[in-house]
C-alpha cells in the first residue's frame, strides 16, 4: 500500500529560466515501511519534487501544470492551505540539509519541538513537555530534560539533526521526507544519523522519501531508488537492480563517477622537498590574566613534508584542524609556534613585507567556487591580477591566462565573461587557472571538489592530477571525503582534534589502518557495498 | 550573562573619561579667548585679565583639567557665565520638555513604524509595501522645519484643533494639556523616525523570512501569521532595536529645530541660546550631558541584544 503517489507530475518554471519545466512527467511512489532514495545531481529536480509533495514549493516560481500528488489517497495539489498545514506534521514531516539554519536560533530546541504539538493538538503544556522529552529520547539524545532548554548553537551538528528528526516525527507521520539530511554532517555523524533514520523507519513502519546526491548513502539506506536528471526520472528500481545492474547510461555514469575506496597503486615521489612543517601549532584564545581564559588548540605539533610532484592528503572531520594547517602554511593566519619551510626557508615568522615574494610560490583553491571569485570582475581580470602584482606586464599576463584556460579545459574566449556565467565545475577550473597563473611551486586544494556534483568532481580531480604532473607541483589536498582522498593522494595524514593520528602511503593506510580513529573513519564512509 | 553585563557596564568608564578629556581640550584649544568674549568689545585689558583670573584660565592646562574633572565627579558642571546659575540647574530645568518630547516621539514612531514595516515585508511587492516605501522616501526628504510648518498650517491654522506652540508640563498642568501641546511637535519629529524604522524593519523582516527555519516552521504546518510573530520578528529585532536606540540618541540631540518652531523651552533651546551667547560652561556641560546619554543608550542597546539573541555573548 502506497502512502505517497506522485503521478505524472509536471511543474513549470517561470518564463526565462534555462528550461521550461523544473520536473516533467515524474511518477513515483513510496510504500509504507520502505525507503525510496531519489538521487540526482544539482538541478535534477529532486528537491522540487520533495517540496511539491510538502506543498512548500515557492508558488510564485513553480506552478504544477499537470499530474497529481496523493498522500494516503488524498489529493495534495488541490488541497486548501489550511488542510495542507494540517497534513504537514500530522501525516508528513520533513528534515533538511543544514540542521543549523533549519532551527530557529533564538528559541530553545525543546520549545521548537513542542510547537509541533501546539499547532496540531490540544495538549496541555505539561503533556507537551512529556511528549517532547519522549521524542528526544526516541532519537537517542543525551539528557533530554537538560537539552530541552538548550539553544541550537549549543548543540553539535548531529544533535541538531536529531532534534530536527524528533520534531518531524513527534506526531508519528506516515511519510518522512529527508532532503539531503546528512550532507552537511561529518562521516561518523552521518553514519549514526543514517542508522537512526533506518531504525525509526523500521520501528514505526513509515515511508521515507530520501533525497540525496550520494550513491554511497543510497547503498546504505535505500530499499528502492529513483534516479533523476534534468527534471525527469531516468531509472527506477530496487537498490540492487539500480546499483549493480543499472540500465540507463546516466545512472551508469553516476555510479562509475563515485570514487573507489581502494587507492590505486602509486610510486613514491622522489622530487625535491618543497614544503614541510615542523611542530606547527595554532592556539586560539588567550590564557587570560589568571589562566582562566578559554584556549582552543586547533593544531598541535603537526609535522608534514610534501615533495614536488607529490600529493599529500590531509583527512579529517570538521574541527580536526585540517583547514587551519592549510591556512597557517599559506600564512592567511599566523601560526602560534613551529616552522613552515618553503624550499628550506622558514616563513612562519616573516613579516608581511618579507613574506610577499614567497606568496606566489604557494597558491590555494577553496571549497566554494561561487564565493571565491569576485562577481564584479571578469574571470580574465581575476586571473591576471596576481601575476601583475608581481610585475608581469598586462600583455604577458593575458597571454598566459589564455594559455591556462586551455590547460584547464576552457576556451580563452571566456576570459571576458563574469563568474555567474559559468557552472560550478567551470568556476572551479577558473580558480585552478587563477592559482596556476602565479606559477606556484605548491598548490593547496582546500575541499576543492566537495561542493561539486560527482560527475563534475571526477573531472576536476583529473584536472588537478594533470596539472600536478604537468607543472611538477607539490600538492596539499585537504578533504573530509575518504573516497576522493583515496583516488588522488600519494600519502595521507589523518587528523583528529588538532592532532595527526596517522600518516603513511594512501594504499597502506586504507588497507591496514593503525589508529582506532582512522579505522572508525574508514568504517563510517558510506557505500562499502559500492 | 552576568559576567558579560558587568564587563559591558565597566567598559563605559574609559569611554566616558575619553569624552570628558575631548570636551575639555576642544574648548581650551578652540580659537578665541572666552575671557575676552565675556568681557565684551569695550573691555580693557585689565577687565579681561580679571575675568581670566576668575575663571581660572591662567593656570596651567593640567591643573585646569584636574580641577574640572574633580568638580565633574561631584556633579558640578560649572556656572553659566551670563545667568550665573549652575549649569546642572539649567539643564535640569530644561530636561523635562526635551525628554518627554523625545519619549512621546519615539514611542509613537515605534508604534507606527514596526507594524508598518512588518506589514510591508509580509506583503512585499504589494500595494501596501509600495505605499510604505513611498512614505519612507518622502519622510526622509522633508526637513523637520518644513514638516512643522505644514502641520501647524493644517492642524492649528486651518482645522484649529491643536495649538500653534507652547509646552505644558504633565506634572504641574495635567496630562490632557500636555498631550494637547505635545502632539504637533511629536508628529513633526516622528515622521523621519517612522520612515527610518519602517524601512529598517521591512528590510530585516524580509531577510529573516527567507531563512531556512521559516521553511521548517512551514513544514510543521504553522500558519503564516504565527510564523511571522514567533519566528520572524524576534530574529529581525536586533537591527531594528539598534536603529531605535540611535533614533532616541539622535532625537535628544536633534530637537533644536523643532523646539524652536514650536517654542518649547527644552534643552534644544538652551543649546541654541548658549551657542548664540558663547556661554562656554553651558555648551561644555551640554556636550558632556549628551555624550553620556549616548553612551548610556548604547549600553542599553547592547544589553538588549543579549535578551533578543541567545548567541550573543562576548
Amino acid at each position: 500500500m502506497s502512502i505517497l503517489e506522485v503521478d505524472n507530475l509536471t511543474v513549470k518554471l517561470p518564463d526565462g529560466a534555462d528550461r521550461p519545466f523544473a520536473i516533467e512527467g515524474v511518477t513515483l511512489h513510496v510504500d509504507k515501511g520502505e525507503i525510496l532514495c531519489v538521487v540526482g545531481e544539482s538541478g535534477s529536480g529532486k528537491s522540487v519534487t520533495a517540496f511539491s509533495v510538502m506543498g512548500l514549493a515557492d508558488k510564485r516560481a513553480l506552478t504544477p501544470v499537470s499530474g497529481a500528488i496523493r498522500l494516503d489517497g488524498e489529493d495534495i495539489l488541490n488541497a486548501t492551505d489550511a488542510r495542507l498545514r494540517k497534513l504537514r506534521g500530522e501525516k508528513m514531516g520533513m528534515i533538511f540539509q543544514e540542521p543549523m539554519t533549519a532551527l530557529n536560533p533564538v528559541l530553545r530546541v525543546g520549545d521548537q519541538i513542542s510547537e509541533m504539538l501546539e499547532i496540531h493538538t490540544n495538549m496541555s503544556q505539561s503533556q507537551r513537555k512529556e511528549r517532547v522529552i519522549a521524542a528526544m529520547n526516541d532519537v537517542s539524545l543525551p539528557d533530554p530534560e537538560k537539552m530541552y532548554r538548550s539553544y541550537p548553537h549549543q548543540l553539535s551538528g548531529g544533535q541538531r539533526q536529531r532534534i530536527m528528526i524528533a520534531m518531524a516525527l513527534t506526531l508519528e507521520p506516515q511519510l518522512l521526507i529527508a532532503d539531503e539530511p546528512t550532507t552537511a554532517l561529518d562521516v561518523t555523524t552521518q553514519a549514526q544519523i543514517l542508522a537512526l533514520i533506518k531504525d525509526i523507519q523500521k520501528r514505526k513502519g513509515m515511508g521515507v522519501m530520501f533525497i540525496t546526491h550520494d550513491f554511497g548513502v543510497v547503498a546504505e539506506i535505500a530499499d528502492r531508488v529513483a534516479v533523476m536528471k534534468y527534471g525527469q526520472i531516468v531509472e527506477q528500481g530496487t537498490v540492487d537492480e539500480v546499483l549493480h545492474a543499472p540500465k540507463d547510461d546516466y545512472t551508469k555514469m553516476l555510479i562509475a563517477a563515485v570514487p573507489s575506496m581502494t587507492p590505486p597503486k602509486r610510486e613514491p615521489a622522489t622530487g625535491d622537498k618543497a614544503l614541510s612543517t615542523d611542530d606547527l601549532v595554532k592556539v586560539y584564545g588567550t590564557p587570560g590574566l589568571l589562566g582562566t581564559g578559554r584556549v582552543v588548540k586547533a593544531v598541535q605539533e603537526v609535522d608534514l613534508t610534501v615533495r614536488r610532484g607529490e600529493t599529500l592528503g590531509i583527512v579529517g572531520e570538521s574541527g580536526s584542524g585540517k583547514s587551519t594547517v592549510a591556512r597557517c602554511i599559506m600564512r592567511l593566519i599566523d601560526p602560534t609556534s613551529g616552522e613552515v619551510l618553503i624550499n628550506g626557508e622558514n616563513i612562519a615568522t616573516l613579516k608581511e613585507g618579507q613574506l610577499r615574494p614567497h606568496r606566489r610560490d604557494i597558491q590555494i583553491v577553496f571549497q566554494d567556487p561561487y564565493r571565491s571569485l569576485n562577481p564584479r570582475r571578469t574571470v580574465g581580470q581575476s586571473i591576471v591580477e596576481g601575476p601583475m602584482n608581481y610585475g608581469i606586464s598586462a600583455a604577458q599576463a593575458h597571454e598566459r591566462a589564455a594559455e591556462l584556460m586551455r590547460v584547464v579545459g576552457l576556451s580563452p574566449d571566456a576570459l571576458d565573461r563574469f563568474p555567474h556565467q559559468f557552472s560550478g565545475g567551470q568556476r572551479q577550473r577558473i580558480c585552478i587557472a587563477r592559482a596556476l597563473a602565479m606559477e606556484p611551486m605548491i598548490l593547496i586544494a582546500d575541499e576543492a571538489v566537495s561542493a561539486l556534483d560527482v560527475s563534475v568532481q571526477a573531472q576536476v580531480l583529473d584536472l588537478l592530477d594533470d596539472v600536478r604532473q604537468k607543472f611538477d607541483l607539490a600538492m596539499l589536498f585537504i578533504t573530509h571525503d575518504l573516497r576522493v582522498a583515496a583516488q588522488i593522494c600519494d600519502r595521507i595524514l589523518v587528523m583528529n582534534k588538532g592532532e595527526v593520528v596517522e600518516t603513511g602511503p594512501t594504499a597502506d593506510v586504507y588497507a591496514n589502518p593503525q589508529h582506532e580513529y582512522t579505522r572508525a573513519l574508514l568504517k563510517a564512509a558510506p557505500g562499502a557495498a559500492l | 550573562m552576568t559576567r558579560y553585563i558587568t564587563m559591558r557596564v565597566l567598559s563605559t568608564i574609559p569611554v566616558m573619561i575619553l569624552v570628558a578629556l575631548f570636551v575639555f581640550l576642544m574648548l581650551r584649544l578652540a580659537p578665541g579667548d572666552p575671557a575676552s568674549v565675556i568681557a565684551g568689545d569695550y573691555a580693557t585689558a585689565e577687565d579681561v585679565e580679571r575675568i581670566r583670573e576668575q575663571l581660572g584660565l591662567s593656570d596651567p592646562i593640567v591643573v585646569q583639567f584636574v580641577r574640572w574633572v574633580g568638580s565633574l565627579a561631584q556633579g558640578n558642571l560649572g556656572v553659566s557665565i551670563f545667568s550665573g546659575k549652575p549649569v546642572t540647574e539649567l539643564i535640569g530645568q530644561r530636561l523635562e520638555p526635551t525628554l518627554l518630547l523625545a519619549l512621546t516621539t519615539i514611542t509613537f514612531a515605534v508604534a507606527v513604524a514596526v507594524p508598518l514595516g512588518t506589514l510591508a515585508a509580509f506583503r512585499s511587492g504589494s500595494l501596501i509595501d509600495r505605499f510604505v516605501m513611498l512614505f519612507s522616501v518622502s519622510g526622509f526628504s522633508i526637513p523637520a522645519f518644513v514638516m512643522g510648518y505644514i502641520l501647524i498650517y493644517v492642524f492649528a491654522m486651518q482645522l484649529q484643533i491643536l495649538p500653534v506652540q507652547g509646552y505644558k508640563s504633565p506634572f504641574t498642568e495635567g496630562i490632557g494639556p500636555f498631550f494637547y501641546h505635545i502632539t504637533l511637535p511629536s508628529l513633526t519629529l516622528s515622521v523621519i523616525f517612522i520612515a527610518l524604522i519602517a524601512r529598517m524593519t521591512r528590510a530585516s523582516v524580509i531577510e529573516v523570512l527567507e531563512e531556512d527555519y521559516i521553511r521548517t516552521a512551514r513544514a510543521k504546518g504553522q500558519s503564516e501569521f504565527k510564523i511571522l510573530m514567533r519566528h520572524g520578528l524576534r530574529n529581525a529585532a536586533v537591527p531594528v532595536v539598534t536603529v531605535i536606540g540611535i533614533g532616541i540618541a539622535l532625537l535628544l540631540g536633534g530637537v533644536v529645530v523643532t523646539e524652536s518652531v514650536f517654542n518649547i523651552p527644552g534643552l534644544g533651546r538652551l543649546v541654541l541660546d548658549a551657542v548664540l551667547a558663547r556661554d562656554y560652561p553651558i555648551i561644555q556641560g551640554l556636550i558632556l550631558f549628551f555624550s553620556f546619554i549616548y553612551i548610556f543608550i548604547n549600553l542599553l542597546i547592547d544589553l538588549s541584544y543579549t535578551l533578543l539573541d541567545p548567541r550573543i555573548r562576548y
